[in-house]
C-alpha cells in the first residue's frame, strides 16, 4: 500500500494544490484518465467544503488529505464504515479528507436538493455566506455523484470524507509510467 | 492555470469569456464581474465556458447567483459549453434544467432572441 499525505492551511488557494497532488498520485496509481477527472473534482469539492468550514470555525487549524492505493481497510472505520453508499472492490484508490470543524448535526443526511427539483437552487440566497450562492451540501452531493464509494463521517471533532475508486487490475504503479519520470 | 476573464458586447448581449479554473479561490472574481455587469444594466449575459479547464460547485454557485440577479431584471444568463468534463457537473447537480447551455455564442444569442420575439 502506498500512501501520500498532505496537510494544508484553510486557504482557498491551497485547494488547487490538493487537486493537483491528488490527480498526480492517482495517475501514478494507475487510475484511468476518465476517472482522474472525477477524482480531481471530488477532491476539490471535499477540500473546498473543509476550507469553508474551517474559515467559519477554526481558521488556524490545518486540513489533512491522505491518498492511498490499497487493498484493505486504511483507518478508523475503514472502507466498511456505516455510511458506505456504493459498491465494493478490493484494489482501490482512496482519498480521505479530514477537517476539524464541528459538524452541524451528526448523522443528518446531506443535501436533498435533487428531490426538490433543479429550481430549488434558485431559492438559495444570492448573498448567503461563502464564495457562491449554493449550500455547502451541494459539494457533498457532487462527491456522492462522482466517487465510486463514499463515506461521510461528521462529528463534533470534525468531518471525515472518505472517497474511493477502483483500480484497474495491475494498475497500481510501483514503477514510474513513461514520461512521468 | 489561474482564471482569466474578459467581456464584450455582441447583439445587445454581454459575452463573458472565462478561461482557466473556476474554484473556491477564483470564483469570487467571476462573481464580482457578473455583479458589476448586472449593476451596469447588462441583463442579458452569455458566459462562454469553452476555455474553462475546471469548474466546481463554488463556480456553479456563482453562475446560479448571476442567473438570479439577471432574472430579477427579466434578464437571461446562458452558457456556452461543449466540454464533457465541464458538462458533467451540471448534469450531476441537475443544473442542465436551470441554464440554457449552447454550443456557440451565436446560438445562445439567437435562441434567446427567438424566445423573446
Amino acid at each position: 500500500m502506498a500512501i501520500v499525505q498532505l496537510t494544508i492551511s484553510a486557504l482557498p488557494a491551497h485547494v488547487r494544490t490538493a487537486r493537483l497532488m491528488a490527480t498526480a498520485v492517482a495517475r501514478r496509481a494507475g487510475v484511468s484518465e476518465s476517472t482522474l477527472d472525477e477524482i480531481r473534482l471530488a477532491v476539490g469539492e471535499a477540500c473546498s467544503r473543509a476550507v469553508e468550514a474551517h474559515r467559519t470555525h477554526c481558521p488556524e487549524q490545518p486540513i489533512q488529505l491522505e491518498l492511498s492505493d490499497s487493498s484493505g481497510p486504511t483507518g478508523p472505520g475503514g472502507p466498511t464504515g456505516p455510511d458506505r453508499i456504493n459498491g465494493s472492490s478490493p484494489d482501490r484508490f482512496e482519498v480521505v479528507v479530514s477537517d476539524r470543524a464541528p459538524a452541524k448535526e451528526t448523522g443528518t443526511p446531506v443535501f436533498n436538493g435533487f428531490d426538490s427539483g433543479a429550481q430549488a437552487y434558485l431559492g438559495e440566497s444570492v448573498s448567503s455566506g461563502g464564495f457562491g450562492g449554493l449550500s455547502p451540501d451541494v459539494g457533498l452531493a457532487v462527491i456522492l455523484g462522482l466517487a465510486d464509494e463514499v463515506s461521510i463521517e461528521p462529528s463534533e471533532n470534525g468531518t471525515v470524507v472518505r472517497m474511493s475508486w477502483p483500480l484497474p487490475k495491475g494498475g497500481a504503479g510501483d514503477s514510474d509510467p513513461p514520461g512521468l519520470g | 492555470m489561474d482564471l482569466k476573464l474578459d467581456h464584450h458586447t455582441q447583439d445587445d448581449t454581454e459575452i463573458v469569456v472565462v478561461e482557466g479554473e473556476i474554484d473556491v479561490y477564483t470564483a469570487p472574481r467571476l462573481r464580482e464581474l457578473l455583479i458589476d455587469l448586472v449593476n451596469k444594466g447588462n441583463h442579458h449575459l452569455v458566459v462562454d465556458m469553452e476555455k474553462v479547464e475546471f469548474l466546481d460547485s463554488t463556480g456553479l454557485g456563482v453562475l446560479v447567483g448571476g442567473l438570479k440577479r439577471v432574472r430579477a431584471h427579466d434578464g437571461t444568463l446562458d452558457l456556452v459549453c461543449t466540454q464533457e468534463r465541464i458538462l458533467k457537473i451540471f448534469r450531476i447537480t441537475g443544473l442542465t434544467k436551470v441554464f440554457g447551455i449552447y454550443e456557440s455564442v451565436q446560438e445562445a444569442i439567437d435562441r434567446r432572441k427567438s424566445k423573446q420575439s
